[in-house]
């Protein structure tokens, strides 16, 4: 393993600034590895970690094959999470937005430009990453339709679904899209966690990417198959939300199957403690996501269902 | 007239309301059209708010020679504002940066979308904004490349000093000024001032502009001023001054001054070693736009912007 130092910046009052990267094997720039952009990303880290531990192993065993490296960033934007921030301390912009990045724009852009110019190289870039809406997921990989995207190979991470999102304006500043842009097939890896350690699905998640590794001829290692990936558009999925606001109870877990008519959940009044609201699906499938917060507001959106589809 | 144009039920006991003012002319009048106002997108800026104070008051005024209806939104986005961030509060998401929204989306998206369902059909939306907490700007309107013939005639009215197109941080697409120009409704940026600050000078300045657009438009017959011929600019013609090293920004001269090519603009220090770590030095002649009015500046960090020269934009 040999760790280096990606991006460096001086800082008045707290040690540099300094993202490092760990590298397995030399020689083609084949895979790499991307934690936290943003300072809530815990899980995200933890993975990363347990992925260079993973890695070290390999590599002291001789199965990182020959010309072939792996490089894992397991924290991009520590300053935040050191501060307790989710976006970079100084200005609170997020570095998740400002892809591609410019080398005489702004800290966040330059930081961005800086992380893309090392990693625009490799073949495969996997992020693990958070989405702006809080809850759970299923894990998935998730992609944006650029045109580049190719659900093929990531069907080969063995998760149980890919997610194909089509880009709204919002996301075009994304390191995802900007990755795919640069010819590297660009995955977002979700688990369900992101400020918490989910220890069940960061195995899951780390066994996906050895997979991933193996597949594609980087390491030699021995895995369970995993699923064959159920790919589905990310406007397909059903979105049930709140007609009142209070206190939410969920009744279902995410990766349920549920039925038409199902109870999945229900607000109650936060000051009476009377149910507002009996939430009910409105079709049958799979619960893709759901809101874990114990409040919520009038229109939020509690769950996301996997239409029609069953275990 | 204040109408609500979205309400959602909040987790206790309280409604997020957003808001409009509808002033419309007297009984008997035409309505020859309507202009929206809006501002308040970002919580932390607060120009917007004397903006819609002075340009109801003066409507009021001179009510009986209003000839079409003026929308002000004062508030985009309340929670920001009465909490004093820039973002949406719980959600922690730029407002201005999810637009058009969506009627199946997120509670906030289908708030956005009713705020869009509500301007659309306007002659021109004008969206205040006031820098962030840490430029100063003078006062600009800001357009999208794509809406440039579209919107630079609106623009030319509002007496700003400058018309710069394709400001890529504030009209992206994203935004609710490029978002509207998409739904074909013409729609800009006017930026100026400060976060977290209201300079009443550039208020009035605006207030005058936007009185001056409405009676270009016929709808308005009230008092009307005099605009400047404002310089339309592009990247090309800016030099973007950025902290070359990490630091606290001690400026020497005020913005919006005519600087020559190494015109002393400040100094970058270092407090715990009581050094000068470089002087900021204009790095070409022109008028000085912007500049960093927030000390702490790291490595990148925009400490000011020149307009170049028309001189200097050719040599």
């Amino acid at each position: 393993m040999r760790e280096e130092i990606i991006y460096s910046m001086k800082a008045p009052y707290r040690e540099d600034f300094r993202i490092k990267g760990y590298s397995f094997g030399k020689g083609m720039k084949s895979a790499c590895i991307l934690g936290p952009i943003r300072g809530n990303e815990i899980q995200q880290m933890y993975i990363c970690s347990q992925l260079v531990k993973a890695l070290r192993e390999l590599e002291r065993n001789g199965c990182i094959i020959n010309n072939k490296e792996i490089m894992v960033v397991p924290c991009i934007n520590y300053y935040s999470m050191n501060v307790g921030r989710k976006f970079w301390p100084v200005d609170n912009t997020d570095i998740n937005r400002v892809f591609p990045g410019s080398d005489y724009e702004s800290t966040s852009s330059r930081i961005a430009d800086g992380l893309l110019k090392t990693i625009r190289d490799y073949s495969y870039g996997i992020q693990f990453a958070s989405f702006y809406l809080n809850g759970e997921f299923v894990p998935h990989v998730r992609m944006m339709e650029t045109g580049y995207q190719n659900t093929s190979l990531a069907n080969l991470f063995g998760l149980p679904y890919v997610v194909v999102r089509k880009p709204q304006p919002i996301d075009k500043k994304t390191l995802n899209y900007n990755w795919q842009n640069e010819m590297t097939a660009a995955f977002s890896v979700y688990t369900n966690s992101n400020d918490h350690i989910d220890e069940k699905s960061a195995k899951q998640a780390v066994a996906a990417v050895l997979r991933f590794l193996t597949r594609m001829g980087l390491i030699k290692y021995e895995s369970h198959s995993g699923y064959i990936s159920h790919i589905i558009k990310e406007e397909e999925l059903s979105n049930i939300a709140t007609t009142k606001s209070g206190i939410f109870k969920r009744f279902i877990e995410t990766g349920e199957e549920i039925r038409y008519g199902q109870e999945l959940g229900c607000v109650i009044d936060p000051c009476l403690g009377d149910v507002r609201e009996v939430i009910v699906a409105d079709t049958e499938g799979i619960v893709f996501f759901s809101h874990t917060e114990p409040l919520v507001n009038e229109g939020d959106v509690v769950y996301r269902l996997i239409h029609r589809l069953h275990e | 007239m204040i109408e609500t144009v979205a309400k959602t039920a909040l987790y206790v006991n309280e409604n997020l309301l957003i808001r409009r003012n509808r002033i419309q002319p007297e009984e008997g009048c035409e309505d020859r059209g309507r202009i929206c106002v809006v501002t308040g997108a970002h919580g932390d800026e607060l120009e917007g708010q004397f903006v819609c104070y002075e340009l109801i008051r003066r409507i009021n005024a001179e009510k009986e020679k209003l000839r079409g209806t003026v929308d002000i939104y004062p508030a985009l986005n309340p929670l920001g504002m009465d909490t004093g961030v820039r973002t949406v509060p719980v959600l922690d998401t730029d407002f201005n940066h999810m637009f058009p929204g969506s009627e199946d989306g997120t509670m906030m998206e289908k708030v956005i979308s009713k705020i869009v369902d509500s301007l659309k059909g306007a002659e021109v939306i004008v969206d205040v904004h006031a820098s962030d907490t840490f430029v100063k700007e003078i006062p600009q309107a800001r357009i999208s490349e794509e809406f440039e013939d579209m919107m630079v005639p609106y623009a030319r009215q509002l007496d700003v000093d400058l018309i710069w197109i394709n400001a890529a941080t504030a009209v992206h697409e994203s935004s609710l000024a490029y978002s509207m120009c998409k739904l074909g409704v013409p729609a800009l940026i006017l930026e100026m001032g400060l976060g977290n600050r209201i300079n009443r000078e550039y208020g009035e300045q605006v207030v005058e502009g936007i009185l001056h657009l409405m009676h270009k438009l016929s709808l308005w017959e009230g008092s009307d001023y005099p605009v400047k011929e404002p310089r339309i600019i592009r990247n090309e013609d800016i030099c973007f001054i950025r902290a070359s090293e990490s630091g606290f920004f001690m400026p020497l001269i005020e913005n919006d001054t005519h600087v020559t090519k190494g015109t002393l603009l400040g100094e970058m220090i270092n407090p715990m070693l009581g050094e000068k770590i470089y002087e900021v030095r204009a790095e070409c002649a022109g008028r000085l736009f912007t500049l960093r009015e927030h000390p702490l500046a790291y490595e990148g960090a925009l400490i000011g912007r020149i307009l170049k020269d028309e001189k200097e934009k050719t040599s």
